[in-house]
C-alpha cells in the first residue's frame, strides 16, 4: 500500500454569547418551550425586516482579532437562497461577497511542535431552526427557537493533517472564543458545530485530493472517530481504483461510517445576492481599536500573571489557564483564601481527576469557588486531614455542599484533644504489646504502624503529626 | 350639505371636527357608497364594517375629549392596500397563497394611522404581490376603472387608486415598486404620491423587490396627499432602511406661488411611444407652468432608455428572494395532497401563485444563478449606479424633473397581460425613479377624446418632496385638474 | 446565453415550482422576449461603475442587544397549516 496524508479544513459555527438574536430581540437563552423564543421577524412573517444586533458585530471583530484577521472595514450582508423547512425564509443571511474577517491563523501545539493554522475567513450568519423527528407521525417538527441566533462561522485553510491537529485546532478556538466572551462554546448545546472538508493525497503529492464534506459534529470523539473513519473509506477507495466523489456525507457515529446524503448537490446554486434589507456596514479603524481596547485578558497574558502575582509554576498557570473556566474559578477562589498554589494543586489534582472520571466539560463545573476557599481553610486550621478533605472535596464538586456545615454534619472534624487520643493510643499499645519490644529493639517502623492503628481507632479524625508525637511520647517515658 | 362621499379627506376631517358631522355617519356613508358601487368596480379585497364601526365609536370619543387635535384625517375612511399588514385583518396580497392569511402584527404606516384616528374601512385589491399593472394579476378578479368599467385601473395598486376615484375611499395607501401608485392614479385621474425610499417605514409591508418597494399615498387632491404621508412618514427604528431626518412637515409645501422654480423636461420623453393626446396636454401642463412663473427647460438625459431592463432584473431578483418564504410550511396555503417534504414545496406553490409571480420568480431565478450572475444581475446594479448619477446630473439644474405618467390611459380590460414586453414598456417613466428611490407624484393633467384621465408626473430630489407638493398644488389650484364631479 | 428547456427545468427546480408542458413552452418565449430585452444593457460600458444595491448611503444600522418579547407566543403558530403541540409540523425530513 502506498503511503497517505490526509487534509482537513474545518467550518467551525459558533454561536455568539448575545442576550438577544442577531435581527430581532428575542432571546438567545438555550431550551425553553419549542417556538416560544420566536416573533414575526425570525419566523419570516410576510412584512417583516432585520435591524442588525450591533454586539454581533463587535463579538465577530473580536474574534477575528484574536485569531490575527484583517477586518474587512467595507462589509455586508447577502441572501444565501435554498429551500428547508428549518429555514423559515428559505434564505439565510450571511455574508458570501465582503466576510467581515480574513487571513488569519492559530498556533496549535502538536507532537513535531508549533504549527500555524490558517484562518481563510470569518463571516456573520443566522442559526436556523431545529428539525426533530415525530416518531409517531413518522414526520417532522420544526422548533424556530434557534433560529435567529447569531453565528460566527470560521473557516480554516486546509492546514491540519490528523484527528490530533484538529482537535488541538479545536481546543484552541474554544478556549480563545471562551476567553473574549464572544461564545460559552457548549458543544452539546449546539453552540459549537463543525463541518469537516476531508481529502486524502499520496504522500508528498501538493495537489489536493476530491473532498467530502461531513457536518455538523458535535462532539470530539465523535470527530476524532469520524477523521479516522472517513480517511480509511477514502484511502480504500483509491487503494481499489476508485474515485471519491465530492459530496456531503453524514458520519454515524454507531455504525462508525460515514453515509452519503444523496442530496442534488449539482442543482445547488445558493443564488447569494446583498441583501437589500440590511445597509452595508462600514467599520472604523477607531471602532477596531476600541474593540481591541477592550478586549480582556487572553491565555499568554494570564500564564504570565500567574507566575508573577500569584507565585505559581509555570506548568500550573498553563493547566489552570487552559480552559477559562478554571482560571476563573482559580481566580476566584484565591481572591477569598489567598493560598494560590493550594488552590490550584486542588484545581489541578482532584478538579481534574473528578472531571475524567464524571466526563464532564469544566463548562459544566456547578460548585462555589467560596466552597473550595473553605476548604482550604479548613485545612490550615487543622481542622481535618487531607484524607477527609478529598471525600469532602467530592461532595463540593458534585452538590455545591458548604465543607464547613458538611464537616459539622458529618462529625469529621479533627480530635484535637491531647487527653483523648492519649487515652486511645495508650490503649493501642496495651493491645500490641509486641510493638512495644520492638521499638525496644531499634524497629523504628512501629511507629507508622501505631499511627495508622490510631487513625483508624479515630476514623481518620486526627492530625497524624500530632499522635506521632504522642507515640513517641508514651513509647519514651 | 355636499354628498359626505364627494368630499376631499381634509374637508370630511374638518366637518368632523367641527361636529358638522359624526364619525359614524361618514362611516356609513362610506360604507353604503361601497356597497352600492362595489358590484360595479370591485375595488376591495375585504370590506371591514363592523371594525370600522367600532372604530369609528372609538375615534368619536377620542374627538370628543378633545384629543386628536392636530390629526386633520381623525375620523376619515381610508382603503389599504393589501399587501400591508393589519393585525386581525386578512391581508392577502390577491393571492391564493395568502388567501386566509391573518397578521399577528400591524404595520407601522397602520399603527401610525389608527394612532391619528384615520378609520381602516377595507383592504384594496392589488395585483398578485404587486406583479402587474392592471390589477388583473388578483386571484380576486379585476378591478375596473371607474372612468369606463370597461378599462383598467392600472396596478398593481388599481384598487385603491379605483376606491378614491369612485368616491370608495377618501384616500388611500398604497405601494410602488416601478410606478405601482403612480400609474393607477393618472389611469383613475386620482393624485398618487410616492415618497423618497426610506421616509415612509416599510415594516409590515409584504416584499415585493425591497430595494424599490415604497408606501405612497393616493387622494382626491394634493393636500390629502401631503397630509396623508405626513401622518404615515417618519423614522421607523424596525426598518433599517429607513431615514432618521425628520423633515416631514409636508403641509408646509402646500403654498401659492411657483416664481423661480426650475422645471426639467427630459428630452426623451417625446418618444417611447407617447400618445399624441396625452402629449398635447403635457405641452399644455408646461405652459401652464411656464405662466406660473416657472423656468422649464428641456435637455437630454443618460442612461435613461435602460432603466427598464435595469428595473426589471433587480425587481426580479429580489422578489424571487422574498417570495421564496411561501412554500406551506408557517402560513398561508399547503398543497392539499403531497408525497414528501419536496413535492408539498413544489405542489404548494404550483398551485397557489398565479402566472404571472411565476413567471418573475422564474427570470428573478435564472438572473441569480451563477451563470448569469455576473452579466444580468450585477450588470443591472450598475446601470442602476448610472442611472441615480443622471438624475443627480439633472438635479444640479432643476428642482424637479416633469414627465408624462404613463404614454397612454388606461387600456381596455385583458388587452395587457397577453404580451410582458408591452407591459414593460408602459412603466417608461416610472421605474427608472424607483432605481433611483426619487420621490414622484402623479396628478391627473386633463381628459383625452375618449374622456379618459391623463396624468402628469413630477420627479423630486432625495427628500425633494416639498418641492413637487408645492409645484402640484399650484398646477391643481390653476383649475386644469380633472374635476371630481364624476357621478358615480 | 441561450435559453433552453434544461435552464428551465433547472430554473423551476430551484424555484421550487412545476411547470406544465404549456407553461414551459410560454416561459421559453417570455425567457427569450426577456433576455433580448434586457440585453440592451451590453451597450453601456459599465466597467468602472459601482453595483448599487442601495438606493441611500445607509451604514451601521443597529440596534443595542436586549431582549424583549412583545408578540404573544401563541400568535406565532396561529397561521400554520399543520402544527402538533408547539410545533409545526412537516412530512418527514431526513438530515
Ligand atoms: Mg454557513
Ligand atoms: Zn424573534
Amino acid at each position: 500500500m502506498k503511503l497517505y496524508e490526509t487534509v482537513i479544513g474545518l467550518e467551525v459555527h459558533v454561536e455568539l454569547a448575545t442576550k438577544s438574536k442577531i435581527f430581532c430581540s428575542c432571546s438567545t437563552e438555550f431550551g425553553g418551550e419549542p417556538n416560544s423564543h420566536c416573533c414575526p421577524i425570525c419566523i419570516g412573517l410576510p412584512g417583516t425586516l432585520p435591524v442588525l444586533n450591533k454586539k454581533v458585530v463587535e463579538y465577530a471583530i473580536a474574534a477575528g482579532l484574536a485569531l490575527n484577521c484583517s477586518i474587512t472595514q467595507k462589509c455586508k450582508f447577502d441572501r444565501k437562497n435554498y429551500f428547508y423547512p428549518d429555514l423559515p425564509k428559505a434564505y439565510q443571511v450571511s455574508q458570501l461577497y465582503l466576510p467581515l474577517c480574513r487571513n488569519g491563523y492559530i498556533e496549535i501545539e502538536t507532537e513535531a511542535g508549533k504549527k500555524r493554522i490558517g484562518i481563510h475567513e470569518i463571516h456573520i450568519e443566522e442559526d436556523a431552526g431545529k428539525l426533530i423527528h415525530d416518531a409517531f407521525e413518522d414526520g417532522s417538527l420544526i422548533d424556530y427557537n434557534r433560529c435567529g441566533i447569531p453565528l460566527i462561522e470560521i473557516v480554516s485553510e486546509p492546514d491540519m493533517r490528523s484527528p490530533q491537529e484538529v482537535i488541538a485546532y479545536l481546543e484552541k478556538l474554544k478556549m480563545i472564543l471562551q476567553y473574549l466572551g464572544v461564545s460559552d462554546c457548549k458543544m452539546q448545546e449546539g453552540s459549537l458545530r463543525a463541518d469537516i472538508n476531508l481529502s486524502v493525497r499520496e504522500l508528498g503529492s501538493n495537489q489536493l485530493g476530491v473532498r467530502t464534506e461531513m457536518k455538523n459534529m458535535n462532539s470530539f470523539k465523535a470527530i476524532a472517530r469520524a477523521i479516522e473513519g472517513e480517511s480509511k473509506r477514502q484511502i480504500e477507495l483509491l487503494e481499489a481504483n476508485k474515485a471519491v466523489i465530492q459530496e456531503t456525507r453524514r458520519w454515524d457515529d454507531k455504525l462508525n461510517t460515514s453515509i452519503s446524503m444523496r442530496s442534488k448537490e449539482d442543482a445547488k446554486d445558493y443564488r447569494y445576492f446583498p441583501d437589500p434589507d440590511l445597509p452595508p456596514m462600514e467599520i472604523s479603524q477607531e471602532w477596531i481599536d476600541q474593540i481591541k481596547g477592550r478586549q480582556p485578558e487572553l491565555r499568554d497574558e494570564k500564564v504570565e500573571r500567574y507566575q508573577r502575582d500569584y507565585g505559581i509554576p509555570a506548568y500550573d498557570a498553563s493547566i489552570i489557564t487552559g480552559i477559562k473556566k478554571l482560571a476563573e474559578l482559580f481566580e476566584e477562589t484565591v481572591e477569598i483564601c489567598g493560598k494560590a498554589k493550594e488552590v490550584s494543586n486542588w484545581i489541578i489534582v482532584e478538579l481534574m481527576r473528578l472531571l475524567r472520571e464524571e466526563e464532564m466539560e469544566a463548562e459544566d463545573i456547578c460548585f462555589a469557588p467560596v466552597n473550595l476557599a473553605k476548604l482550604i481553610q479548613l485545612i490550615e486550621e487543622g481542622k481535618i486531614n487531607r484524607t477527609v478533605a478529598k471525600e469532602v472535596f467530592e461532595h463540593i464538586f458534585k452538590e455545591n455542599v458548604n465543607p464547613e456545615e458538611y464537616v459539622e454534619q458529618h462529625d469529621l472534624s479533627l480530635v484535637s484533644d491531647d487527653g483523648l487520643l492519649r487515652s486511645v493510643i495508650e490503649k493501642i499499645i496495651l493491645e500490641n504489646p509486641k510493638s512495644l519490644e520492638d521499638y525496644r529493639n531499634g524497629k523504628d517502623k512501629v511507629i507508622g504502624y501505631l499511627v495508622g492503628q490510631t487513625m483508624k481507632e479515630m476514623k481518620g479524625k486526627a492530625d497524624p503529626s500530632m499522635v506521632k508525637d504522642i507515640i513517641y511520647d508514651l513509647l519514651n517515658p | 350639505m355636499k354628498e359626505i362621499t364627494k368630499m376631499t379627506a381634509l374637508a370630511l376631517g374638518q366637518m368632523i371636527k367641527k361636529k358638522e358631522i359624526k364619525v359614524f355617519e361618514a362611516v356609513l356613508a362610506q360604507l353604503e357608497a361601497i356597497k352600492q358601487r362595489e358590484p360595479s368596480y370591485h375595488c376591495y379585497i375585504t370590506v371591514l364594517e363592523e371594525e370600522a364601526l367600532q372604530m369609528a365609536k372609538k375615534v368619536q370619543e377620542q374627538i370628543d375629549a378633545g384629543l386628536l387635535e392636530d390629526s386633520p384625517l381623525a375620523g376619515v375612511p381610508v382603503a389599504i392596500k393589501d399587501n400591508i399588514c393589519t393585525k386581525g385583518i386578512k391581508t392577502t396580497c390577491a393571492s391564493k397563497m395568502l388567501a386566509d392569511y391573518v397578521p399577528s402584527y400591524d404595520a407601522t404606516v397602520i399603527e401610525r394611522l389608527k394612532a391619528g384616528g384615520a378609520i381602516i374601512i377595507g383592504k384594496s385589491n392589488m395585483d398578485e404581490f404587486s406583479m402587474g399593472s392592471t390589477t388583473e394579476t388578483s386571484y380576486y378578479g379585476a378591478t375596473k376603472n371607474p372612468w369606463d368599467k370597461e378599462r383598467v385601473p392600472g396596478g398593481s395598486s388599481g384598487g385603491s387608486a379605483a376606491a378614491v376615484a369612485a368616491g370608495e375611499a377618501f384616500f388611500a395607501l398604497a405601494s410602488d415598486t416601478g410606478g405601482s401608485i403612480r400609474q393607477p392614479a393618472a389611469y383613475c385621474g386620482v393624485i398618487g404620491l410616492k415618497p423618497t425610499y426610506g421616509t415612509v417605514s416599510r415594516y409590515g409591508l409584504i416584499a415585493y423587490a425591497s430595494s424599490l418597494d415604497q408606501i405612497g399615498t393616493m387622494g382626491k387632491s394634493v393636500s390629502d396627499c401631503a397630509s396623508s404621508l405626513e401622518l404615515i412618514s417618519g423614522y421607523d427604528p424596525k426598518d433599517s432602511t429607513s431615514i432618521k431626518e425628520s423633515h416631514f412637515q409636508y403641509r408646509d409645501a402646500l403654498v401659492e406661488g411657483l416664481k423661480g422654480m426650475k422645471i426639467g423636461v427630459p428630452k426623451g420623453i417625446w418618444k417611447a411611444g407617447l400618445d399624441p393626446e396625452n402629449a398635447h396636454a403635457i405641452q399644455e401642463a408646461i405652459g401652464l407652468f411656464r405662466n406660473m412663473g416657472a423656468h422649464i427647460e428641456e435637455f437630454e438625459m443618460e442612461s435613461m432608455e435602460y432603466a427598464g431592463p435595469s428595473y426589471n432584473i433587480i425587481a426580479c431578483a429580489e422578489a424571487s428572494s422574498n417570495l421564496s418564504r411561501y412554500d406551506g410550511v408557517k402560513y398561508g396555503f399547503r398543497s392539499m395532497e403531497y408525497e414528501d417534504l419536496e413535492d408539498l414545496y413544489i405542489k404548494t406553490r404550483s398551485e397557489a401563485f398565479g402566472e404571472e409571480v411565476k413567471r418573475r420568480i422564474m427570470l428573478g431565478t435564472l438572473v441569480l444563478s451563477s451563470d448569469y450572475y455576473e452579466s444580468y444581475y450585477k450588470k443591472a446594479l450598475k446601470v442602476r449606479s448610472l442611472i441615480n448619477r443622471s438624475f443627480q446630473k439633472a438635479f444640479e439644474k432643476c428642482d424637479i424633473l416633469l414627465t408624462p405618467t404613463t404614454p397612454t390611459t388606461a387600456p381596455k380590460l385583458g388587452t395587457s397581460l397577453s404580451d410582458p414586453l408591452k407591459m414593460y414598456h408602459t412603466d417608461t417613466y416610472n421605474v427608472a425613479i424607483n432605481l433611483a428611490g426619487l420621490p414622484a407624484l402623479s396628478i391627473p393633467c386633463g381628459l383625452d377624446s375618449k374622456g379618459l384621465p391623463m396624468g402628469l408626473q413630477l420627479i423630486g430630489k432625495h427628500f425633494g418632496e416639498k418641492d413637487i407638493i408645492r409645484a402640484a398644488y399650484n398646477f391643481e389650484q390653476s383649475g386644469s385638474l380633472v374635476s371630481n364631479g364624476n357621478e358615480f | 446565453m441561450e435559453i433552453t428547456e434544461e435552464i428551465i427545468h433547472k430554473v423551476a427546480e430551484l424555484s421550487k415550482l412545476r411547470l406544465t408542458d404549456k407553461e414551459k413552452d410560454k416561459l421559453l418565449e417570455s425567457f427569450h422576449g426577456f433576455l433580448n430585452y434586457v440585453q440592451t444593457m451590453n451597450d453601456l460600458d459599465t466597467k468602472d461603475v459601482e453595483p448599487m444595491t442601495h438606493v441611500l448611503p445607509l451604514k451601521n444600522v443597529f440596534r443595542e442587544d436586549r431582549v424583549c418579547q412583545e408578540t404573544d407566543r401563541e400568535s406565532v403558530l396561529k397561521n400554520a397549516p399543520e402544527k402538533k403541540d408547539r410545533y409545526f409540523a412537516v412530512p418527514k425530513t431526513v438530515e
